[in-house]
């Protein structure tokens, strides 16, 4: 850590240039949203969480420990909802989206400032809608919502629930919009497209499926409403629909909103890893135009959800190649991360070694999605644990290890205090020995056939799953840490100074924290991204 | 930088070019959206029109192909209107803006009315309404009922959008007698103009999807 403690900034900024409650809820600054969402979100992760404590303290035994199999279905349910839906697809984007897309182009807001805290509000009212659900018994359709389970079996409360997804959507749409708006007509002089950092690349990547893929969830969940309020059979097929067709339609949204939740965390470790190596990224343009090629390619793959479903074999085998296609512009990024460290200075502080754990886990994320994006293996292990573990890699080990090691990187500048690095690096550890403690043997049990979405299981799988809960307790406690050491440095941390990491980019020539207009006056950018080593040369 | 800022000029801009090029992108944007909200409709409709064509025929044969043409006319007419009106803001006419936005609001509302006192009231009398009253005597009755159910689906979406559309229209007429439009401040009217085409275009699918399906024979 940098010990060059700047005085304190005594200056106005965005956070004390007003007071009061009003100055929070009616404000347009995207700082401040950017705050409103990371209470939210955090709340959000919080409940989501506890649902996936009680389920793997419920496995610990083979015939259920804790709750009734009803129950047990309920809870993985609204973990996945909600962690799916209201934190990790808000996380990153409107988050440190927020607060970093106006100060990275060097503006002094979004491009639709009350859109963006319409945005907010939409999201809490869907938030309020899925709590409802949650509180008034729960829905067990899972996350997915599949028909005729969610249209004709399920209990009433799927409706609450799908209308808090509904409305949430239009958050992301909104939050989206403004993004892509702001990237392109709102850059400051200089700031020509491939100087932009990566982290705008992968927002900008995120924004255009946000946009594209969010509307077809909204009518798609508006069907399924229709279906169950007037008992017409659109997905119900005994009344003449088809229920491949809510499947289709499903995940022609929801596979892209994978990458929703990758990209930006794919974003935030090209800063953290050029940073901390100092050195630039290798291959701007590859990293940069990987992120719009997975945002494009993950369009065309939905089609590997439904393999045992009946789709035909031919569409099968298209989306198996296209699947396969994802893996190549995700290579080119982890190859790229691992030739910038080549040779690099490379520090480890804590948001390193949040991007390195991300580096690993991805990898391992990544690669097994191939399995499943082969028809013959993904027979197998469809529906078993190996997805389970396969995607928590990408969503916790990927999407989640770059959201916190994107807070840690840009908490300094949020709040304009440091918080304690012996313990964030800690934390960074547990929480990467919690995760492999959790997820790994979930890739044996799956591979073994122990089937997902089960409240028991047969007695041989029980040392496997007593491991996983484990794990889970350690991972727990790893994402405590960082709640409370962040808490304690708003009031306690020593100031933080504009830019306590040396990092290069916009956002840290300004006071930490910011003043509420960003910038005093317009930045004038007239070098590359990431010119770490360059300046001396600048100079003479 | 330091010269006067206008007053239309939001504070996050830095000129009224800017403002306008950003409000611009981010309609159309929005307009992606809409199409992709759409688009899942036109996508289960078709696959539904493909599977069960003689049903979806039949559905057809059962609505008034000459209310619906009537509709398509004044819709049409209602985006010459708006593109009048879009015209008359940017040279600053008010008074022509005014009589423009009233027109096509009267347009639009009649559309809502023919689409809603007429034809679905007609259909409700029929035992047209599907989860409602559905009660048709022939073949392939449930696939009557679903071609009903995406007649009524679509039908109602676009209605919506035609209704959210007129209160914008309605907003906007205020903000004209107020004198909030200039030749330097005509934004929201062209957005809602856009927005007010796409509604219109959204109807140029949704007609023959619709009404034509057994126009051919």
């Amino acid at each position: 850590m940098s010990t060059t403690a700047v005085a304190p900034t005594t200056g106005v900024n965005y956070l004390n240039a007003q007071y009061g409650i009003r100055s929070w809820l009616l404000t347009t600054d995207h700082k401040r949203i950017a705050l409103l969402y990371l209470g939210s979100v955090t709340f959000f992760f919080l409940i989501g969480g506890a649902a996936a404590v009680l389920m793997r303290l419920h496995l610990i035994e083979p015939q259920g420990a804790l709750l009734e199999p009803a129950t047990y279905n309920k809870m993985f349910s609204m973990h996945g909802i909600i962690m799916v839906f209201f934190f990790l697809i808000p996380s990153i984007p409107a988050v440190m989206g927020n607060f970093l897309v106006p100060m990275m182009v060097g503006a002094r807001d979004l491009a639709f400032p009350r859109l963006n805290l319409l945005s907010w509000y939409v999201y809490i009212v869907g938030g309020l809608f899925t709590l409802y659900a949650v509180v008034a018994g729960g829905v067990d359709t899972g996350w997915t919502f599949y028909t005729p389970l969610s249209t004709t079996y399920a209990n009433g409360n799927v409706m609450a629930a799908a209308l808090g997804v509904f409305i949430t959507g239009f958050s992301s749409i909104l939050t989206g919009l403004n993004f892509v708006v702001t990237i392109h007509k709102m850059r400051a002089p200089g700031l020509t497209w491939f100087r932009l950092p990566l982290f705008l690349w992968a927002i900008y990547a995120t924004s255009i499926i946000m946009i594209l893929g969010t509307p077809v969830l909204a009518i798609t969940l508006l069907l399924v409403a229709l279906e169950r309020t007037f008992h017409v059979g659109i997905f119900d097929p005994a009344l003449g629909g088809d229920p491949i067709l809510f499947q289709h339609l499903f995940w022609f949204y929801s596979h892209p909103a994978v990458y929703i939740m990758i990209l930006p965390s794919m974003g935030v470790v090209s800063e953290l890893v050029t940073c901390f190596s100092r050195k630039r990224i290798f291959g701007y343009s590859f990293v940069a135009f990987s992120s719009v090629a997975i945002a494009v390619i993950s369009f065309l793959v939905w089609g590997h959800h439904m393999f045992v479903s009946g789709q035909s074999v031919y569409a099968g085998l298209v989306f198996s190649a296209l699947s396969f296609a994802v893996a190549i512009p995700s290579a080119i990024k982890v190859f790229n991360w691992t030739a910038t460290l080549y040779k690099g200075s490379v520090s480890y502080q804590a948001p390193m070694l949040y991007a390195l754990g991300f580096i690993g886990l991805f990898t391992m994320g990544g690669l097994t999605g191939l399995f499943l994006a082969s028809l013959a293996t993904d027979i197998h292990l469809h529906d078993t644990y190996f997805v389970i573990a396969h995607f928590h890699y990408i969503m916790v080990g990927g999407a989640l290890m770059g959201y916190l090691g994107g807070l840690h990187f840009w908490w300094p500048k949020m709040t304009g205090r440091l918080y304690p690095d012996g313990w964030a690096r800690f934390s960074a550890l547990v929480i990467f020995i919690g995760f492999n403690l959790t997820f790994f043997p979930q890739y044996i049990l799956g591979y073994l056939g122990m089937p997902r979405r089960y409240a028991v299981y047969p007695e041989e799988f029980q040392v496997l799953n007593v491991m996983s809960s484990a794990g889970a307790s350690i991972l727990a406690v790893g994402y405590l840490i960082p709640l409370v050491y962040f808490i304690w440095s708003i009031r306690y941390g020593p100031p933080a100074g504009p830019n306590p990491w040396g990092a290069k980019g916009l956002e840290w020539e300004t006071p930490s924290p910011p003043p509420t207009e960003n910038f005093e006056e317009v930045p004038v950018v007239e070098e590359e991204a990431y010119a770490y080593g360059e300046k001396e040369a600048h100079v003479v | 930088m330091s010269e006067v800022r206008s007053a239309a000029l939001a504070e996050q801009f830095e000129d009224l070019d800017q403002q306008h090029e950003a409000s611009s992108l981010g309609m159309w944007v929005f307009l992606a959206t809409e199409i992709m909200f759409f688009g899942g409709l036109f996508a289960g409709y078709s696959v539904y029109r493909g599977l069960y064509f003689p049903g979806f025929d039949a559905g057809s044969a059962l609505l008034n192909v000459k209310v619906g043409a009537l509709n398509t006319a004044l819709l049409l007419c209602s985006s010459l209107t708006m593109a009048l009106g879009v015209r008359a803001a940017t040279l600053g006419k008010r008074r022509e803006l005014a009589t423009f936005l009233v027109l096509t609001i009267l347009l639009g509302l009649t559309f809502v009315g023919i689409k809603l006192g007429v034809e679905w009231h007609h259909d409700y009398l029929e035992h047209l309404a599907p989860g409602i009253n559905f009660a048709y005597e022939g073949p392939n009755a449930r696939a009557v009922e679903l071609f009903f159910v995406f007649y009524f689906f679509m039908t109602g979406v676009h209605a919506l959008h035609m209704v959210v559309g007129v209160s914008i229209l309605a907003v906007l007429l205020w903000m004209t007698f107020r004198g909030r439009f200039g030749p330097e401040r005509y934004n929201p009217v062209e957005m809602a103009g856009l927005y007010w085409h796409f509604v219109d275009i959204i109807w140029i699918f949704l007609y023959p999807l619709l009404y034509l399906i057994g126009a051919h024979h």
